[in-house]
């Protein structure tokens, strides 16, 4: 038997839906920052919508944001607390609709600190309604003939807003398989090095699955990503030591 | 110390960071910009920050980042960007944090215009954001007591763990005014709820404290009824003989003060009562006034009446209440004692 080994970071068992990727990523996250022996100086942000389950069993320091606002609480963290690592965590509609701005900001004005967003296409804890990263034609309690980019644009590649600006590091990874589970981890670990070594803004978005809202099992969850969402958002590295990776 | 004349804006600012505020977000907005100027060069000086914030929403949350973090900090605004503050308010007394907001108040609603009004006493007396809470709220009157507010407000803050604010308003930040200041106060930032890490100890949760707090409805009621105790302060000014008492406070108050001082030059008892906290609203200056005064004339610089319903509570109704609005234009000392003598006449 091999040991089962868990991070003491993750101090009580996930409160997400069977399936569902935040649980992956919690793991990945607390092994990259008990690796770093951050532990004890990470201070994450974080709002509402699903991310927030996290404050019970991820035993970092925390703060609740209003909706959207993760960005900006954690800019007068690290600001007046430049010697803690400190992290944003959200899903797609908290840090890309009503955050938008917020997680733009950061960017633009390279504050040093890491954001993960999780991007599952949809807004999990309020019942599965359209967000800015539905995929054209998905169906969501509030597009239930399938989003129609006509009339609601195409989906939000935030990669793509943010990798033209002078920041510090820049990926988009998944956790469809244990090969992408293993990307993930070393883009979550560049980026906290990036910001422990003052390089800038860092971000990492992740493929996740919902198999809840989405309406599938985890298996057709995982292979929708794999043959569907990664060709409307491709995962890899995109800004790397503050140099375009894909220029 | 010396004196030195400033303007309101730019004391309030020296005074904040003397104060021990070491962070400021915010927004541009007339007639507070002088804030952010002044601190965008002083804040560094002093070892703080400041951040131009892309938005009023996203400077006052990362005010709340930095008080989370156990600093002393700020962000002002005015009329439709103390609108934008509210959600932040809210979250922040809801945390339970120390903080100071300022809002120079502007006159009228939605965009409304950028000269002196006192129109937001209602946003900033009743909550302004969702749910049940509330903030001491202090209204200086002049530019020394805008140096001296700010620091009580600091204070209190941290001493009740709650959101402060002052509402001052165009004419008191835009005149200049000779101010002492105070000596440079350095605050600690390494309260034991502050977030910094957990660095050995339990993790820490800056979020709503009813989750954490057992009979939740008991504990945040008995807060505010003690804020509400203890923290009430007012001016009165010939207020135990008077005939009629006028209520009014900030820019308001100073013509008042002059109406009682030229009332009574013609044997006419005037007083004034000049609330110093808006809430909690100075009830008991009301004991001060003379039993058998005849009316009050609360005197304000909006449209429509607001402290007026809080005079109208503070006396019981004991004597009739009557308005004096001073809309956009701030009212002539003389207009106010004229008012007065005819509600006087009335009440015979």
């Amino acid at each position: 038997m091999t040991e089962k080994r868990i991070p003491e970071l993750l101090v009580e068992p996930n409160k997400f839906c069977p399936g569902c990727g935040h649980g992956i990523i919690n793991r990945v996250l607390a092994e990259v920052l008990e690796e770093m022996d951050l532990a004890e100086q990470a201070v994450g942000s974080l709002a509402v919508g699903c991310a927030c389950l996290m404050m019970d069993t991820f035993g970092t320091d925390w703060i609740q944001a209003p909706h959207g606002r993760a960005a900006a609480v954690a800019v007068g963290v690290k600001r007046v607390r430049p010697e803690c690592c400190v992290f944003t965590y959200q899903g797609d509609g908290d840090s890309m609709s009503i955050g938008f701005s917020e997680t733009m900001y950061a960017a633009i004005r390279n504050e040093n600190i890491t954001a993960i967003l999780v991007n599952n296409g949809i807004f999990g804890m309020t019942g599965g309604q359209m967000a800015p990263t539905s995929l054209p034609g998905q169906r969501t309690t509030t597009s239930p003939k399938g989003r129609d980019a006509e009339l609601t644009g195409q989906p939000l590649n935030m990669i793509n807003q943010m990798k033209q600006l002078p920041i510090g590091y820049l990926a988009r990874g998944s956790v469809a398989s244990a090969k992408d589970i293993n990307k993930l981890k070393q883009y979550i670990r560049s980026a906290i090095e990036t910001q422990m070594n003052g390089g800038g803004y860092s971000m990492v978005e992740v493929l996740s699955p919902c198999p809840t809202n989405w309406k599938m099992n985890m298996e057709s969850s995982l292979a929708h990503i794999e043959n569907t969402v990664k060709s409307v958002f491709p995962v890899g590295e995109f800004v790397k030591n503050g140099e375009r990776t894909d220029a | 110390m010396p004196r030195r004349l400033m303007k309101g804006n730019d004391a309030l600012s020296e005074a904040a960071v003397r104060a021990g505020c070491r962070f400021f977000g915010g927004y541009p907005i007339t007639p507070q910009s002088e804030i952010l100027e002044y601190l965008s060069w002083r804040l560094p000086e002093a070892g703080g920050t400041f951040i131009q914030a892309e938005s009023e929403l996203s400077g006052i949350n990362m005010v709340y980042g930095a008080a989370a973090a156990g600093f002393r900090a700020m962000t002002s605004s005015s009329g439709p960007g103390y609108s934008l503050l509210q959600e932040g308010i809210s979250y922040i007394a809801s945390a339970e944090l120390p903080a100071v907001f300022i809002d120079v108040q502007r006159y009228g609603s939605g965009l409304g215009d950028i000269f002196q009004a006192q129109s937001d006493y209602w946003q900033a007396t009743r909550g302004g954001g969702h749910g049940d809470y509330r903030t001491l709220v202090y209204a200086p009157a002049s530019v020394q007591e805008s140096v001296d507010l700010i620091q009580l407000a600091f204070d209190k803050a941290d001493e009740y763990r709650n959101p402060c604010q002052i509402l001052s308003d165009a004419s008191i930040a835009q005149m200049m005014e000779p101010v002492t200041l105070p000596e440079m106060h350095e605050h600690d930032p390494n309260a034991e709820w502050a977030v910094r890490g957990k660095h050995g100890g339990d993790f820490k949760r800056v979020t709503s404290t009813m989750y954490y707090i057992e009979d939740f409805d008991a504990y945040i009621k008995n807060k505010y009824d003690v804020m509400a105790e203890r923290e009430q302060r007012w001016e009165s000014v010939q207020v135990e003989d008077a005939d009629l008492v006028l209520v009014a406070y900030g820019i308001s108050s100073r013509i008042c003060k002059e109406a009682v001082k030229i009332a009574r030059a013609q044997g006419i008892r005037l007083g004034l009562l000049r609330p110093i906290t808006l809430w909690p609203f100075p009830v008991k200056g009301f004991a001060e006034v003379n039993p058998d005064v005849k009316a009050y004339l609360s005197v304000e610089l909006t449209s429509l009446p607001k402290m007026a319903e809080d005079v109208k509570l503070a006396c019981e109704m004991k004597a009739p209440v009557e308005i004096f609005l001073g809309g956009a234009k701030i009212p002539e000392s003389t207009a106010i004692v004229e008012r007065a003598v005819s509600i006087l006449k009335e009440q015979r």
